[in-house]
């Protein structure tokens, strides 16, 4: 994560609380929140994903005069060569697993900053998508006052082909 | 509203719906909220034409995020410790999502107690599209 601060703010949070569809006031209204246990505003649990907000070069949001991949006038507005196919190849990738430890909840007014330690790298073959590349990447999110806040692990997954959506129940 | 360990037994479960017939728009919603504009979630055009997808899919964080309304719902606002998950399924508009937290240990930690969740989400076809665990701060 390139980011150079993250700042947690009350009007973030409450637009990510009501996009994961959680209407709990302890997101939203600061006179509620002085009142739980929380004590304030806190963010909800995967609020620390929305770092990408703050990272001035995250390849998955549109940035003015960079080629975009995603549809325009054409299917796609980067022309690509044979081999692009598959959900890996043209959405970098998918996510598969996600994993947070909380030291301490965020609340409107901190600063993070982030550190990205590089994790493991391993291949597997699917059954439904081909051959799946791994990646595991460790971030280590601290405060203004630099104590450890959240520690987020992430895997990725590149795969060869589209996923196979025949399902089993 | 906080658990008390006293109360918890292993075996013991919460259950929520998540979402009934998830709609574009809440996958849209996310992306805004999140930073994560992939198309594969907001642009049916290259998903499917481009991508080879049946249909833009839902972003794997935004059924965490949803499921991580289930888990605070039960334990309580600021009380969970570590909360992980593998993304098992995508997550397609229309679905309808049911998350169940069931008690795998209750123990001590740090000088006080906790419980151990283990943590699964399905859609209505009865297929996992996420499994994983949570740990929080009870009250004794």
């Amino acid at each position: 994560m390139a980011m150079k601060t993250f700042p947690v703010e009350a009007s973030h949070i409450l637009m990510f609380a009501r996009s994961v569809g959680d209407d709990n006031a302890v997101y939203a209204d600061a006179d509620y929140a002085a009142k739980t246990e929380a004590g304030s505003i806190i963010a909800p649990p995967t609020f620390a994903q929305a770092s990408a907000q703050f990272d001035p070069d995250y390849v998955l949001r549109p940035r003015p005069g960079k080629p975009w991949f995603g549809s325009g006038k054409n299917p796609s507005g980067i022309v690509r060569g044979e081999g692009g196919g598959g959900g890996g190849g043209n959405g970098g990738g998918l996510h598969a697993e996600q994993h947070f430890e909380y030291h301490r909840h965020l609340k409107p007014g901190d600063v993070l900053t982030a550190t990205s330690l590089p994790g493991k790298t391993w291949e597997k073959e699917g059954r439904r998508s081909g051959k799946l590349i791994f990646s595991e990447s460790v971030t280590e999110y601290r405060d203004q006052n630099g104590e450890l806040v959240i520690t987020a692990r992430g895997v990725g997954v590149r795969t060869e082909r589209p996923v196979d959506q025949k399902q089993e129940a | 509203m906080a658990l008390k360990a006293s109360d918890l037994k292993v075996g013991d479960t919460h259950s929520a719906r998540l979402v009934e017939d998830l709609k574009r728009t809440q996958i849209v919603q996310y992306a805004g909220s999140s930073g994560d504009y992939n198309p594969l979630h907001t642009d049916e055009v290259f998903t499917t034409q481009v991508a080879g997808y049946p249909s833009v899919f839902a972003h794997g964080m935004l059924t965490m995020g949803m499921t991580g309304k289930m888990l605070t719902d039960y334990v309580g606002d600021a009380r969970l410790t570590k909360y992980g998950v593998r993304f098992t399924s995508q997550v397609w508009p229309g679905d309808t999502l049911d998350s169940t937290a069931t008690v795998k240990a209750v123990g001590d930690k740090d000088g006080g107690k906790i419980v151990e969740l283990d943590v699964k989400t399905v859609n209505q076809n009865g297929v996992e599209v996420l499994n994983g665990y949570a740990e929080a701060r009870v009250d004794p």
